[in-house]
């Protein structure tokens, strides 16, 4: 029987939300862990075969655009609406840079014959097999969440044009923004554990 | 009283009629009566399922159907039965109902997203149904999907296993919807120890919902890309591990349980006091071992596994912790007791589902332990035995605590009174056919007659034959339980506001509520179960209901 929009409330599903989201992902790094116990020269070899600077490239691309979408927040509420707009798509144009490298990454993997079920690594050692099995799994899982997270950044990008976002009442921008920042924080986890750790 | 409208004839949002004023509603109140027809029509026809099943088992060899559809029948029965009613039933159902008039306030926090959940609901639904007569059939995998069958298998296990990834979904936003309810939309007078214990039941029960279900969406995903891309995650030949499964899918499926239960110990705790006219005893102990289950719950799920191979100091451990989880359930059934002791008990048809609940979910526990404790396990491991106990847990004890709910607040939801004899009639029946239906099959496991076999040796034809009968009567029971309450609809007694004596919120609203729930601003009692005016009242000669 509140009156107004109660914006700690709608966070908080929001937050619950996202906790999930890592919950989800928490299962695939439970079995990364257990894996990796089991072949750890394996998963060393196959760590070096991946491309460390199209994954860094990547890495500072999403916090780039992280920075951006807290920005566009702010934006918001100083009633900066070009900037706002200006910030968002941005982002999302590092949204499409980052899978237009992933393509790249996994294109050049696919053309080396890695790529799930395929003659070298079914043939090949197992601790590889389970090394690029999961890699494919969880980079391609997060690229469906950047995908996700790009089409929220979309709609809140209409909203601020059309007006429905503004300083008194922005939910929908700031749980956009914080899907966003879920994709990268994933994505901080799983470049070391991929690319740099082994 | 003021006459007020009833959210059966007040729309919301305003402006819709017809179908579309039930389709496009953001009523908590009839989204949980779409749920509980949906989520009716399911349970029936799973109890069918079980019916052929045991009508099966009842003499040796081919009775009524061939190994296959056996197979894809227990399959199917469980998958309903778990993720079409229990997990929802009473949540979904009496917690959508409920908890916001409990907690003061006039809807859920998201009413839009509880839409959406329904929507997910049903779509997991008929998911479920396209994958039964589409592609090779209906899997014959059992409802915990194991690898390495699960991923070879024929038959249609994507799609099944896509129903429940969409189900997850559906009762994990109802537990984010619940958990932010409960935190922004509470009366601003109600404290933490001034909420009813059933609300605090499903608070529990969202966070394990919210805490284990995407582990077994993520299980359910990493199935299905087993079986598009086969990259051999769970395959030892390519250098996976088929165990991980077994970890990954109890890591949920052992909060599952709890998800299950935790609802419909809260639904017992709001019966119990109302009809012992008695303060509960030790609220808060109940409240905290409601979460102290929902902790515990979640550390113990390697137990499903003493036989899968495992290191013996994890058996220790998860056997152990096992253990632990007895203590906060026994806190709650003595807690029952001790209410009920000593206060002027009153019989009626919700209380005797309830004494029904205490002493099945006590056998249910008991057993549990025998299950819990390495070495019976070992003996006795993926036999009857097994089978007996979490029927006796999940039926026994959440069936019974849902009829039981049923029976309680049907006045309130529909603003009917059920005949109270036929319904006495239908619970014992319930009862007596569940004991005939389930204690055979302990004594079948004992004997060593292993579960989901399609056929036995015949020194367990008796054992059998008297669980298939028991069965029957257990069905008969539940049709006349049912039927009782549907034969309110005709007989339309209208029921009072509060026609037990109760004392939490929703008795204080009309029966059935209006749209906002409240007539006037709800008075936020001291303690939730504070009996005084309602004896008063009492003792004024003035009779709470009328003895039907």
């Amino acid at each position: 029987m509140s009156t107004g929009i109660d914006k700690t409330g709608i966070k908080i599903g929001m937050w619950l939300f996202l906790y999930s989201e890592i919950l989800l992902f928490g299962g695939l790094f439970v079995l990364y862990a257990a894996y990796f116990y089991k072949y750890p020269e394996f998963f060393s070899e196959g760590g070096k075969e991946l491309n460390r600077v199209i994954g860094a490239v990547n890495t500072v691309v999403l916090l780039v655009s992280s920075f951006t979408v807290a920005a566009s927040i702010t934006a918001v509420q100083r009633k900066a609406k070009k900037q706002a707009i200006g910030l968002l798509i941005f982002s999302i144009f590092c949204g499409v840079v980052f899978l237009v490298n992933k393509y790249f990454e996994w294109g050049a993997k696919f053309h080396h014959d890695i790529y799930p079920n395929s003659e070298t690594l079914v043939s090949g050692e197992v601790g590889l097999n389970i090394f690029f099995g999961l890699y494919y799994v969880i980079t391609g899982l997060h690229g469906l969440h950047v995908i996700i997270g790009m089409i929220l950044l979309s709609i809140s990008l209409v909203l601020v044009m059309a007006g429905k976002v503004t300083e008194s009442k922005y939910s929908m921008l700031e749980n956009a923004g914080l899907y966003w920042h879920l994709v990268d924080l994933i994505w901080i986890f799983v470049f070391p554990l991929f690319y740099l750790v082994l | 009283m003021i006459k007020t409208e009833s959210f059966y004839d007040t729309p919301a949002p305003a402006g819709l009629t017809g179908i579309k004023a039930w389709l496009l509603t953001h009523d908590h109140k009839r989204l949980a009566l779409m749920y509980m027809w949906a989520i009716l029509f399911w349970f029936v026809i799973a109890m069918m399922f079980g019916l052929l099943l045991r009508t099966e088992l009842m003499s040796q060899g081919r009775t009524i159907m061939g190994p296959e559809v056996y197979n894809s029948l227990f399959t199917l029965h469980g998958v309903i039965m778990i993720f079409l009613f229990v997990i929802p039933a009473i949540p979904a159902i009496f917690g959508n109902f409920f908890l916001p008039i409990q907690l003061g306030t006039d809807d859920v926090f998201f009413p839009r997203l509880n839409l959406f959940s329904w929507y997910l609901f049903m779509f997991g639904g008929v998911f479920a149904l396209i994958s039964l007569f589409t592609g090779e059939g209906f899997p014959d995998t059992g409802w915990t999907f194991y690898v390495p069958f699960s991923v070879e298998a024929n038959s249609n296990v994507s799609v099944t296993v896509m129903a429940a990834f969409i189900l997850g979904m559906s009762s994990m936003l109802t537990g984010l919807n619940f958990i932010t309810t409960f935190h922004r939309m509470r009366d601003k007078n109600m404290g933490l120890m001034q909420i009813p214990l059933f609300t605090w039941s499903l608070y529990a029960t969202a966070w394990v919902q919210i805490l284990a279900t995407p582990v077994i969406s993520i299980t359910l995903v990493l199935v299905v890309v087993e079986r598009l891309f086969s990259i051999g995650l769970f395959e030892p030949d390519k250098g996976g591990d088929p165990i991980l499964y077994q970890h990954l899918f109890w890591m949920y499926s052992h909060p599952a349980v709890y998800i299950m239960i935790l609802p419909g110990m809260g639904v017992i705790s709001e019966i119990i006091p109302v009809f012992s006219r008695k303060s509960i005893f030790g609220y808060k102990a109940i409240v905290w071992s409601s979460m102290g289950i929902a902790v515990a719950g979640s550390l113990v799920w390697a137990h499903h596994m003493y036989t899968s191979g495992m290191s013996d100091v994890s058996v220790f451990v998860f056997s152990l912790l096992t253990f632990l989880v007895a203590i906060p359930s026994a806190v709650k059934v003595f807690s029952w007791i001790a209410t009920m002791h000593k206060g002027s008990i009153e019989m009626t048809p919700p209380l005797l589902l309830a004494l029904i609940f205490i002493y099945l979910f006590s056998v249910g526990g008991l057993t549990g332990l025998v299950l819990g404790a390495v070495g019976t396990d070992i003996h006795v491991h993926d036999t009857h035995f097994v089978v007996s106990h979490f029927h006796f847990v999940m039926f026994g004890g959440t069936g019974f605590a849902f009829f039981a709910a049923l029976h309680f607040w049907w006045p309130k939801m529909f603003g009917i009174m059920y005949e109270f004899k036929n319904a006495y009639i239908g619970a014992v029946l319930t009862a007596i056919g569940f004991l005939f239906h389930y204690v055979p099959m302990f004594i079948l496991g004992l004997q060593g007659m292993p579960r989901r076999y399609y056929d036995y040796l015949p020194k367990y034809e008796t054992g059998n034959f008297l669980a298939g009968f028991g069965g029957y009567l257990l069905c008969l029971g539940i049709l006349i339980m049912f039927g009782n309450l549907f034969m309110s609809f005709k007989r339309r007694i209208p029921a009072p506001s509060d026609p037990w004596g109760a004392t939490t919120l929703e008795w204080t609203v009309p029966s059935p509520p209006p749209v906002h729930n409240f007539v006037k601003k709800p008075q936020i009692k001291e303690f939730p179960y504070d009996f005084s005016e309602v004896g008063k009242r009492e003792k004024n000669g003035e009779k709470s209901r009328k003895i039907l």
